[in-house]
């Protein structure tokens, strides 16, 4: 079956995403979007994934949980799991990598970790949008160690995305896939041979209008979708 | 006599894009980094020069977080417009110039522009 995705989505705990980009908003938009699995990816915490998974299952959709994290050399990279455990594991990895530098609200917007119920139980004190000092190789090993797979981010967009901080296409490590913004130029590298997923990236609630992609799933559930991600990851 | 954006302005023949800012602001160091998150640890504080060819809104959240001076942009590259709405906002004065990033940092190490204090 065809199944409608949305891969990148950030919610209130990226300080670069509006504030009412809360789990309940977010599962309700994708509900009425007609989304049947989605990937929340907050910069660099994986915080606000038990809430998500809990207002998309509410709803009948399913959560593939995620992270989307700054490499040292500051490319983007989404990193997806199986479980938000695994997800949270990984996520205090992630922290204990990040740089020292503290949020400022004012200057970079609010880190809101918030429940099911879309209160808010905490504010994220370090940086989010900072680097942390792993390399993709790196990064990589850390998420295979979690059972996690690597997608770098808007490989084409100028800011953070893989091939402008790199230059190329790194040969080492293997991506389950690639994600390519359709809002930027088309990328400069031969992508034969990788799988291309397309994500709304969406900071707003107004970027989750429409499905993203459609993906051929024996079903509609994260397992399924992961499976086929490792399929992919395999055939690299 | 202290070096201020003004002097920066004509002696290095850049181009102001935040009209509103205010050159006569001093100039007391250089730095020159690509990596906001290097930057935000190394770039020093107050009154520094920053050259560097990221366009992205972040680099006026970074500029203003350590009171920098300015921010250079070599090879006549653009700011994306809500950088250059934030740096309006925040203040912070945005040039652009024709010269690369080791041109613009040879001429004002040649001025006697030092290296920002490491932070
Ligand atoms: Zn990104
Ligand atoms: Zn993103």
């Amino acid at each position: 079956m065809k199944v409608p995705v949305d891969l990148h989505i950030h919610s209130c705990l990226s300080p670069c995403a509006n504030d009412d980009m809360t789990p309940g908003n977010i599962a309700g938009m994708a509900a009425l979007a007609g989304i049947r699995i989605l990937a929340v990816t907050d910069h660099n915490c994986a915080l606000n994934l038990p809430a998500c998974e809990i207002a998309a299952q509410a709803l009948g959709l399913q959560l593939l949980p995620g992270l989307e994290v700054t490499t040292r050399e500051e490319a983007h990279c989404l990193c997806y799991f199986t479980t938000v455990e695994n997800a949270l594991n990984f996520g205090e990895r992630i922290e204990a990598a990040l740089g020292d530098a503290m949020n400022l609200p004012r200057l970079f917007g609010n880190q809101y970790v918030m429940n099911a119920a879309d209160i808010i139980t905490a504010s994220v004190p370090k940086l989010l949008i900072q680097s942390t000092k792993l390399t993709l190789d790196e990064l990589d090993s850390l998420a295979r160690a979690h059972g996690g797979l690597l997608v770098p981010a808007h490989i084409n967009r100028g800011s953070n995305g893989l091939l402008q901080c790199l230059g190329f296409l790194p040969d080492s490590p293997r991506f389950a896939a690639l994600e390519v913004s359709p809002t930027a130029p088309a990328p400069l590298c031969d992508l034969r041979g990788h799988h291309i997923l397309n994500s709304s990236d969406a900071h707003r609630l107004d970027a989750i209008l429409e499905p993203a992609q459609y993906l051929e799933l024996a079903e509609a559930t994260t397992a399924a979708l992961f499976d086929l991600m490792e399929r992919w990851y395999r055939q690299r | 006599m202290p070096i201020t954006l003004e002097t920066l302005h004509s002696e290095l023949n850049l181009k102001l894009l935040t009209p509103e800012s205010d050159l006569s602001r001093e100039v007391t160091a250089g730095y020159c980094c690509d990596l906001l998150s290097w930057a935000l640890a190394h770039g020093g504080t107050g009154g520094v020069a920053w050259v560097t060819v990221q366009t992205h809104m972040n680099v006026v959240a970074v500029a203003t977080l350590l009171d920098m001076a300015c921010v250079i942009l070599p090879d006549n590259i653009d700011p994306e417009p809500d950088a250059l709405q934030k740096a309006n906002d925040e203040s912070i004065a945005i040039f652009k110039a024709e010269q690369n990033a080791y041109a613009l940092c040879g001429q004002m190490w040649a001025m006697g522009i030092g290296q920002a204090n490491r932070s």
